[in-house]
């Protein structure tokens, strides 16, 4: 089992005939990602990388039954392209576009409360369940199929964190960015309760960083009762106060938001907390060893 | 959700943001209604003296600065007449301002606004910004202005109304009244509180702003509203919507290194220590700065090269580092996933080759390309270090900028 997706999921990629859509979406089906479908306005009835091209995304639904989609539209256009499939009916959106106005999020997270659409990102590699699909641009072979759950705000990161793992022998059940925005979709805490329910993932490894609440609500949701060992690791304990990092999302504000606070609040919880990057995997290792 | 946690709408913790000046503030919120003090922007004495003669009375002088506390440190002055306007823009001008949040550097102060002097019966507060808890905006109002708002929200939260605003519904009649009333106005004063809270949120969601504050909202012995002072930030990601926004821009205020980055698409921010480090992604960014931290290090900056970065870009980040007389070594760190390490490790070659390799660098590279970009390092001749993995490399930065600190 894996969570969210695996080799069953019908892949449709909103954005498919751009550039960065082309070139993903080859490497998504070098992968082995049943990928059935692009959608580009405009473009319908054409053929690109041996798949169809429709209009709309509920056209891709009628015609090939697709249930997740991928998108690669450019930031001034995501928000609608996420609405779109959300009214289509797709039930798992992965939004790889960086770039969104927030404002834009705020409309579309009310827009998704009507739906039962579940949003991946914005600002986000994408999901990847090792040896059975991967709809995102996360590198392919860093990952290998295993009992880890990672959930993640950034991207870089987290592959810094699978290639710890994988070297170890620890494969992932599955990868996730949640996305380095300030508004995203599923948080931390609602991935949790599914790594707790599915029956491959063994520990679960969540990698925060300053700015937001992410962390503090998830440490509240493992305070209460959370059953599978988790490792933590939060970026930005050097970040000076008030200077935002590049991402939307790591900001920090006084007392609130801070590494030292998350760190606290996720020990308290019980998390096994890692304060050196480079020791995420060995961490892990230890964990699992130590209840075995 | 329930409450709200006023932290998290807090002037610090905003969204990518862009600021603007005061005066450029005022005009904004003018444009939509809101009613500000008669003033002029000046940049010299005599301009400031005719500025006060046209006003008329007594004006106030008030430093142009993207730094709050103006007041305590000096930057606002009063004037009697258009002698001491004059005056007082001779002391304020063409010197730097130190205030609690620019630093002991301070900002030179280049530009004045010369307002009419209020005759003030009470300081109210004003502000909608964005709840990225709630994932919605919020108002916020007081009848208690003038200070500052977090310490007022943490200490008397009950003198603060938020009211969340419906993305479906928008900010309601209801709302704009309640907001009205918790200010303890009434009769015309009450009118137009309501009106310009209305005004301040369609300002807010027009622009695409993240924090507009009316701070102090100051209501006259006359019984008028004036927005006595204004601040505001923008999303960034919503700038390519707003080119007039953009344009408000002040260049003077940013730091020329880091306006520099961000014209080459990278994320660059000055820290106080000697190991450079040049990372693709903001997450694994500030996990190496921690890391050189933990290993007896550093950080002199945060440098973030992004997803689709050039090898020119790369050549500009690499130069950046290595011109900065405070960094010691240069801590490369890539984990290729859109980023090909073979683009960057070009990059970094063809930097050196241009402006020489003043510090000692060390490499680590992983993920797409890495073999590649590895060779291209190691054939190039260059003095580069490579190092196995992130740990090993950040202890090999760390140690280099200590020897060659020993060795000064």
């Amino acid at each position: 089992m894996s969570v969210l997706v695996d080799a069953a999921t019908r892949v449709v990629i909103q954005g498919m005939t751009g550039s960065e859509g082309t070139f993903h979406a080859q490497r998504m089906i070098e992968y082995g990602t049943g990928v059935r479908a692009g959608v580009t306005p405009g473009k319908g009835g054409a053929r690109h990388l041996g798949l169809p091209v429709f209009d709309t995304v509920a056209e891709a639904v009628r015609g090939e039954g697709v249930d997740a989609s991928v998108i690669f539209v450019p930031a001034a256009a995501a928000a609608d392209a996420i609405m779109e499939a959300a009214e289509a009916g797709i039930g798992l959106i992965v939004c790889i576009t960086e770039g969104i106005p927030t404002l834009d999020m705020v409309r579309v997270k009310a827009f998704l409360r009507e739906t039962k659409s579940r949003l991946i990102g914005p600002n986000t590699p994408g999901v990847i369940s090792p040896g059975r699909t991967k709809l995102g641009i996360m590198p392919g072979p860093i990952h290998k199929p295993g009992p880890i759950g990672v959930i993640s705000r950034s991207g870089t990161l987290t592959y810094e964190a699978v290639d710890q793992l994988s070297r170890l022998g620890l494969g992932q059940s599955t990868a996730l960015g949640i996305g380095g925005d300030p508004i995203v979709g599923l948080s931390f805490a609602d991935l949790l309760e599914m790594f707790e329910k599915d029956g491959q993932t063994e520990a679960v490894v969540l990698i925060g960083e300053i700015g937001g609440s992410a962390e503090e609500r998830a440490a509240l949701l493992i305070r209460a009762g959370f059953r599978k060992p988790v490792v933590g690791y939060i970026a930005g304990l050097t970040a000076p106060p008030g200077r935002r990092m590049g991402h939307a999302g790591a900001i920090m504000s006084p007392g609130h938001g801070t590494a030292v606070r998350k760190i606290e609040l996720l020990e308290a919880a019980g998390v096994r907390i890692v304060r050196n990057p480079a020791e995420i995997g060995r961490t892990v290792a230890s964990v699992l060893s130590g209840r075995a | 959700m329930g409450g709200l946690d006023f932290t998290q709408v807090g002037k610090k913790d905003i969204v990518e943001a862009m600021r603007i000046h005061e005066y450029q503030a005022k005009r904004l919120l003018a444009g939509f209604g809101i009613p500000v003090p008669r003033g002029e922007v000046v940049s010299s004495p005599a301009e400031a003296r005719a500025a006060a003669e046209r006003l008329g009375g007594p004006v106030v002088l008030k430093a142009q600065i993207h730094a709050g506390g103006r007041g305590k440190a000096g930057g606002i002055l009063k004037a009697s007449d258009p002698a001491e306007a004059a005056a007082a823009a001779a002391r304020l001008l063409g010197r730097p301002l130190i205030t609690r949040q620019t630093g002991p550097e301070g900002r030179v102060v280049r530009r004045l606004l010369v307002e009419e002097a209020l005759t003030v019966a009470r300081e109210l507060y004003a502000g909608v910004a964005l709840s990225r808890d709630d994932e919605r905006i919020v108002l916020l109002a007081s009848p208690r202005g003038g200070v500052d708002i977090e310490v007022l929200a943490t200490g008397e939260p009950d003198l603060v109304l938020k009211q969340l605003v419906s993305p479906a519904a928008g900010f309601r009649p209801f709302q704009a009244a309640r907001a009205a009333f918790s200010l303890g106005l009434s009769g015309p004063a009450f009118a137009s509180a309501a009106g310009l809270m209305t005004s301040l949120f369609r300002a807010f969601e027009a622009t695409d702003a993240s924090l507009m504050e009316i701070n102090p909202l100051v209501l006259t012995d006359g019984g008028a509203l004036f927005a006595a002072d204004a601040k505001m930030e923008f999303d960034d990601n919503a700038l390519p919507r707003h080119p007039d926004i953009r344009a408000l821009l002040d260049p003077e205020e940013e730091s020329p290194e880091e306006l520099e980055a961000a014209r080459a698409g990278l994320s660059f921010v000055r820290l106080d220590g000697d190991v450079g480090c040049m990372v693709n992604g903001a997450g694994l960014a500030m996990a190496t700065m921690d890391l050189i931290a933990l290993t007896g290090g550093r950080p002199a900056n945060f440098l973030d090269i992004g997803g689709g970065v050039s090898e020119e870009a790369v050549a500009k980040a690499f130069a950046i580092l290595s011109s900065d007389a405070a960094v010691r070594s240069a801590l490369v760190n890539i984990f290729g996933g859109i980023v090909r390490c073979d683009l960057v490790a070009q990059g970094i070659v063809r930097a050196a080759r241009e402006r020489g390799v003043r510090i000692p660098v060390v490499t680590r590279m992983e993920g797409t390309n890495a073999e590649l970009g590895r060779e291209i390092l190691a054939g190039s001749g260059l003095p580069f270090v490579s190092a196995a993995d992130m740990e090993a490399a950040a202890r090999e930065a760390v140690r280099l900028a200590r020897r060659d600190r020993g060795a000064r």
